[in-house]
């Protein structure tokens, strides 16, 4: 039973319970580092390791945190990793860190991370916060990383700066869109992603806001 | 003086937080329903910005800066990797305060967007606006300007989206592009809107 559990703590996150597509947590930094693939992948493992560590944590002492400075706890234990995992990047990815600029110190404010310590570690024991927060990170890693492959590809036709789709100017058939660069593709993408989630696991489609009245016609 | 009103327009329209930066875009998303709300968001943001950035600017400068404590005899000391922690510590610690002042002295207020105060702690635009203010090197003046124009920035936003999303929930829309689908789509338009803004301010 217990192996169930922990299973099913790590394989819900990844499609069914997605952190981006259903919980709406932790979109702040998930467009703004995909234009390249490499940036989004150190920015997705970065953000696993700083999870899964930070719930272990919150998870072990969860009996002696007072409730009244729970966050302040948790905003304090969080922040510290970020910056081991930032000083960890400055020293020996330093050009990643560089593209990264600041979005690496926000993983601070991710509330994808405040949101699994809070609702999840806070009330459970290290093993299965530690699954949970593993599947979590890896259903955004899988979201950011699809993100960034798309606009990376699309973008500039390279996948992790290697040339995939040559390049007019090179004398091959791809032209750039460079529209996928910038930040209204990021929107447009993980929206049509979310769409087209939702509609093949039709169960995680939102209620609508209001019925539409039923016309005139209809009602005679 | 022309220059400060020049990043103030820059940092409200050109490099607007949560359509060109993606930041705050979790409270973005989730209070913009409805109108009522977005309007006690955004003026939520302007205040607690304006108040953070400039604040965190002198602890940086005083405190934390490479060679800040030069006049104790440490030249060669370098905090600045205690930046982050010191920065949602104050942010923590002055959305407390605003909520307190804001309960004893104004309690309309209070009660028009209180619930919304301590949420803003974990809000990532006001940590960055805090980070962006170390990065770019400001003074303590700009850094002011920078933090209420980035506030006002992201309550243009959150206003507009909400106002086209309270019109948007009488649409027929297909199932799966209900409520998140759509608003990413609108915050796309949205953000494609404003980078028309671009030239509006000389880099």
């Amino acid at each position: 039973m217990a192996a169930g559990r922990l299973w099913s703590a790590l394989t819900r996150p990844l499609i069914d319970q997605n952190p981006i597509t259903l919980q709406i947590l932790g979109i702040c930094s998930a467009l703004a580092v995909t234009t390249s693939l490499d940036t989004a992948v150190t920015m997705a493992a970065s953000l696993t390791v700083v999870l899964v560590l930070s719930t272990v944590i919150v998870s072990l002492i969860r009996r002696h945190i007072p409730d009244s400075i729970r966050l302040i706890v948790q905003i304090v234990i969080v922040a510290s990793l970020v910056i081991v995992i930032d000083q960890f990047l400055q020293a020996f990815f330093f050009d990643i860190s560089q593209r990264l600029s600041v979005f690496v110190g926000l993983i601070t404010t991710n509330c994808l991370v405040l949101g699994r310590t809070e609702s999840f570690a806070r009330s459970n024991p290290p093993l299965v916060s530690a699954a949970d927060a593993l599947g979590n990170g890896l259903g955004y890693s899988l979201v950011l990383i699809l993100i960034g492959a798309l606009r990376e590809l699309f973008g500039t036709g390279k996948l992790f700066g290697a040339q995939v789709l040559p390049l007019v100017e090179q004398g091959g058939w791809f032209t750039p869109l460079s529209l996928m660069l910038l930040a209204p593709s990021a929107f447009f993408l993980l929206g049509g992603l979310v769409w087209a989630v939702r509609s093949i696991w039709p169960d995680q489609a939102e209620a609508p806001d209001t019925t539409p009245p039923i016309p005139e016609e209809a009602r005679r | 003086m022309s220059d400060l009103f020049a990043l103030f327009l820059r940092a409200m329209f050109v490099e607007n937080m949560p359509l060109s930066f993606f930041l705050g875009l979790c409270t973005f998303l989730a209070l913009s329903k409805r109108p009522e709300t977005a309007v006690g968001l955004g003026i939520a943001m302007i205040g607690v910005m304006g108040v953070t950035v400039p604040l965190n600017q002198i602890i940086y400068t005083a405190l934390l800066a490479p060679g800040a404590w030069a006049w104790a005899g440490m030249p060669e000391l370098d905090l600045s990797y205690l930046s982050l922690l010191a920065f949602i510590g104050l942010i923590a610690a002055s959305v407390q305060m605003i909520e307190m002042l804001l309960e004893r002295f104004f309690p309309a207020i209070h009660a028009a967007f209180g619930v919304f105060l301590p949420l803003l702690t974990v809000q990532c635009a006001i940590l960055g606006g805090s980070l962006f203010m170390v990065e770019r090197r400001y003074a303590l003046d700009e850094a002011f300007v920078f933090g209420l124009g980035s506030g006002a920035g992201f309550a243009i936003a959150v206003i507009m989206l909400s106002a086209i999303r309270s019109r948007l929930s009488y649409a027929d829309l297909p199932a799966g592009l209900r409520g998140l689908g759509i608003t990413f789509m609108l915050a796309g338009m949205m953000s494609l809107g404003f980078s028309s803004f671009t030239q509006m301010v000389a880099p």
